[in-house]
C-alpha cells in the first residue's frame, strides 16, 4: 500500500473511532441527562433517580472512561498504519 | 492555637512551596517560557491543567450554585466536563502535532494570513482578561475574609506571588507551581466533604454518600431533601426549573467554550508527544472529575443541613429558629454579611421559605409570616461547611488555602497566555521579527508583568460586570476560537476568507446577544427573561448559535472564494499523523 492510501486509511478509521466516541459522549450527558430526563427520573439507582444521577455523575464517569478508550485505540491505530512516534 | 495563627501557618507553608518551585524551575528559553520546553509527563499536565482549570468560582461558588439550583446546577457538571472529550478527541493531539507555541499561531499558520492571527489574538485578550479579573477578586476576597487583612493587602500579596513565579518561570514555574496548588485544592476540597457525608450518611464516600440514605432512618438523602424543600414551598431539587433547550444549549456552549478556552488550551502544547497529550487530557478530567463529583454532594447535603438548622422540626409545621438561639457560625458569616436575617413579622424567629412562589403565599399567610427572613450568598455553603458541620480548626485553615490556590492557579494560567498572544503573536511576529530568542523572553517577562497590574488593578476596582461577563468568555471562545480552529483540523478546503468571516460574524452575533440583554456598558435593550430569547435561549447559551453561524458563514465563504494553496494542504496532512512531532519550535 501506497504512504498515501495508508494515510488515508488511517484518517478514516480514526474519524469513525471519533464518530464513536461522540455518540456516546451525546447519548450519555444530552441524552440520558438532558432529553431524557423526566422519564428516567422514574428509575431509582440506590437513592438517585436515574435521568438525575447521569446528569450529575454518570455523564462525567462515562466521559473520563471515553478519552482514556480513545487515547488507548488511538495508540494501536498508529502502530497498524505505522504513523507512531519514534 | 487560634485558628487564626493557623491559618496564617498553612497558608505560609503554601506560599513557601510555591515560591520554592518557582525558584528551581525557571525558563532559560522562550521554549521554557511559553510551552515549559514541551517536557511535562503527562500526569503532571493533567494536574496543572485540572488546578488551571478549577477556579475561585469553581472551588468557592460552584457546590453553592448547585445547592440552590438542584439539577439545574447540572449544566456546569457536565458543561465543564464534557469539553475535555473535546479537547481530547478534535483538538489537543492535533495541536500538539503542529508544534508551535500559541493558538493564534496556529490559526495564522493554517489560514495563511495576519489578519486572522490577529482576530485571534483579540478574543484571546479579551476571553482571558475578563476570566483573570473575577481571578485576582477572588484572591482579594478570600485573603481578606480568612487572614483579616484589607482586600487591596489581599490582592497586593496575591499579585507579588504570582510575580515571581510567572515572570520567573514561565510555563515551566506556572506548570510545577499548579502540580503543587492541585494537591492542597483537592485535599481542602475533599476532606470536609467526606466529614459531612459520613456525618450524614454514614458513607464517607461523597458520590455514593448522596444516593444513601440519612442515618438512622429508612429515608434516601434525596428524598428527604425534596420533602423537606417543597415543604417550603420550593421546587424538588431532583427536578430543574430551566426549559430543556435551555439547558441543553447551555451545557453544550460551556462544553464547547472550555475546549476553545486558550489558556486550557495551550497546556496540551507542554507534553513530549502527541500521544501524550490525548493521554494527558484524560488525567486532566480524572483530577478535575474528583472535585466536580463531589461538588454536587457537598451541594445538596449542605442545603439539607441549612434547611434543618433553620427549621430544627423538619417540618414548617413546628416553630422556626429563633434568632436569639442561632448556632455560633451563624453569628460569624451575619458578620461577613454572607448570611442576612430580617425580622419581617417580628416573632424573633426565622423563617426561610420560598415567597417567590404564588401556590405558596396562602399557606405562608395563614402562618402568619411576612416574607423570607433568612437571605444566603451562595458562596456559604463551601466557605461555612467546616463550621456547620462542627470540624476542626485545621480545616478551616485549609479550605483558605484551597481557595487562594484555586485563585492563583487560574491566574497565572491566564497571565501567561496573555504575555504570550503580546510577545509571540504582536510583539515578535508583527513588529520586531528579527528579534533574539533573549529579547523576545524578556519581552515576555515584561507582558507577564503588565498583566499582572491590569489584572490587579480589574481585581480591586472591578468594573460592575465582571460577573456578569463571565458568560462571556465561553460564549465567546465556543463561537469565534473553537470552529476556526476545528475546520482547520477537519477541512482542507476551509480558506483565510471563510476563517475570518465566520469567526468575526460568530464573535459579533454572540457580543451582540449577550449586550442586548445584560446592557454592560448600558442600559439592556430588552429585559432578561424567556419570553424574549431568540428561541427560548438565555444569553449563557447563545454561543452556541454563535457556533453554528461561524461555521456556515466559513463554509459558504470558503465555497465563493479560492481553494487554500497547495502548502497548506500538505500542512493539514501533516498535523493529522503523530509521527514528525519534535521537540519545541518557534518557525
Amino acid at each position: 500500500m501506497s504512504q498515501n492510501a495508508s494515510r488515508e486509511a488511517y484518517w478514516t478509521a480514526n474519524l469513525k473511532l471519533m464518530a464513536g466516541c461522540l455518540a456516546v459522549w451525546f447519548i450519555v450527558s444530552f441524552g440520558l441527562g438532558i432529553l431524557l430526563v423526566e422519564p428516567l427520573n422514574s428509575f431509582q439507582l440506590f437513592g438517585y433517580p436515574l435521568g438525575f444521577w447521569f446528569a450529575q455523575q454518570g455523564a462525567i464517569y462515562t466521559f473520563m472512561v471515553l478519552i482514556f478508550f480513545y487515547a488507548w485505540r488511538m495508540n494501536k491505530l498508529d502502530r497498524e498504519h505505522d504513523v507512531h512516534e519514534d | 492555637m487560634s485558628l487564626q495563627l493557623m491559618t496564617y501557618l498553612v497558608v505560609g507553608f503554601t506560599f513557601v512551596v510555591y515560591i520554592g518551585i518557582a525558584v528551581w524551575s525557571r525558563a532559560s528559553t522562550t521554549g521554557d517560557f511559553y510551552v515549559a520546553g514541551k517536557g511535562v509527563h503527562p500526569i503532571a499536565n493533567g494536574m496543572a491543567t485540572a488546578a488551571d482549570w478549577m477556579s475561585a468560582a469553581s472551588f468557592i461558588s460552584m457546590a453553592g450554585l448547585i445547592a440552590f439550583l438542584g439539577y439545574d446546577g447540572s449544566v456546569y457538571l457536565m458543561g465543564w466536563t464534557g469539553g475535555y472529550v473535546l479537547l481530547a478527541l478534535l483538538l489537543a493531539p492535533y495541536l500538539r502535532k503542529y508544534g508551535k507555541f500559541t493558538v493564534p499561531a496556529f490559526i495564522g499558520d493554517r489560514y495563511y494570513s495576519k489578519s486572522a492571527r490577529i482576530v485571534a489574538v483579540i478574543c484571546l485578550i479579551f476571553i482571558s482578561f475578563t476570566y483573570v479579573a473575577g481571578q485576582m477578586r477572588g484572591v482579594g476576597i478570600v485573603f481578606s475574609r480568612f487572614l483579616e487583612v484589607d482586600i487591596l493587602t489581599g490582592l497586593l500579596i496575591g499579585m507579588g506571588i504570582v510575580f515571581i513565579y510567572a515572570v520567573l518561570g514561565g510555563m515551566k514555574g506556572i506548570t510545577y507551581t499548579q502540580v503543587a496548588q492541585y494537591c492542597v485544592l483537592i485535599f481542602a476540597y475533599t476532606v470536609p466533604a467526606v466529614f459531612i457525608s459520613f456525618q450524614l450518611t454514614g458513607n464517607p464516600l461523597p458520590q455514593l454518600g448522596l444516593g444513601s440514605q440519612v442515618s438512622g432512618e429508612s429515608v434516601y438523602m434525596l428524598e428527604r431533601l425534596n420533602q423537606v424543600i417543597q415543604d417550603l414551598g420550593f421546587g424538588a431539587y431532583t427536578d430543574g426549573s430551566k426549559s430543556m433547550i435551555d439547558v441543553f444549549c447551555i451545557t453544550l456552549a460551556l462544553m464547547v467554550g472550555t475546549a476553545g478556552l486558550p489558556h486550557v488550551i495551550v497546556r496540551f502544547f507542554t507534553v513530549p508527544k502527541v500521544s501524550d497529550a490525548r493521554r494527558s487530557a484524560g488525567w486532566a478530567l480524572l483530577f478535575i472529575a474528583i472535585l466536580y463529583t463531589t461538588a454536587p454532594a457537598v451541594g445538596a447535603m449542605a442545603r439539607l443541613n441549612l434547611v434543618e438548622t433553620i427549621w430544627p422540626g423538619g417540618s414548617p409545621e413546628t416553630a422556626a429558629l429563633a434568632y436569639d438561639e442561632r448556632p455560633d457560625w451563624f453569628r460569624t458569616w451575619e458578620q461577613t454579611g454572607l448570611l442576612g436575617f430580617e425580622d419581617k413579622n417580628g416573632d424573633g424567629r426565622i423563617q426561610y421559605y420560598n415567597d417567590a412562589n404564588p401556590d405558596y403565599a396562602p399557606i405562608a399567610e395563614a402562618r402568619g409570616w411576612e416574607g423570607n427572613e433568612l437571605s444566603v450568598d451562595r458562596d456559604i455553603i463551601v466557605l461555612a461547611n467546616p463550621e456547620i458541620a462542627n470540624l476542626p480548626d485545621w480545616v478551616i485553615a485549609l479550605i483558605a488555602a484551597g481557595g487562594i490556590a484555586a485563585a492563583l492557579s487560574t491566574a497565572a494560567g491566564l497571565l501567561l497566555v496573555i504575555s504570550s498572544a503580546v510577545s509571540h503573536d504582536l510583539v515578535k511576529s508583527i513588529f520586531v521579527p528579527n528579534m533574539s530568542d533573549k529579547g523576545e523572553l524578556m519581552t515576555g517577562r515584561i507582558a507577564a508583568a503588565v498583566a499582572i497590574c491590569v489584572a490587579g488593578y480589574l481585581g480591586y476596582n472591578p468594573p460592575g460586570f465582571v460577573a456578569q461577563v463571565v458568560a462571556f468568555a465561553f460564549g465567546l471562545a465556543a463561537a469565534s476560537l473553537f470552529p476556526a480552529i476545528i475546520m482547520g483540523i477537519f477541512s482542507t478546503r476551509i480558506n483565510r476568507e471563510g476563517a475570518i468571516a465566520g469567526m468575526l460574524s460568530g464573535l459579533l452575533f454572540t457580543f451582540g446577544y449577550i449586550l442586548y440583554f445584560k446592557g454592560v456598558f448600558f442600559e439592556p435593550l430588552a429585559e432578561n427573561v424567556p419570553e424574549n430569547w431568540l428561541f427560548g435561549i438565555s444569553p449563557e447559551g447563545i454561543g452556541v448559535v454563535g457556533m453554528l453561524l461561524n461555521f456556515g458563514v466559513a463554509f459558504v465563504v470558503s465555497r465563493l472564494t479560492a481553494a487554500p494553496p497547495a502548502h497548506i494542504r500538505e500542512m493539514i496532512e501533516d498535523i493529522r499523523v503523530p509521527r514528525g512531532a519534535g521537540g519545541a519550535h518557534s518557525h
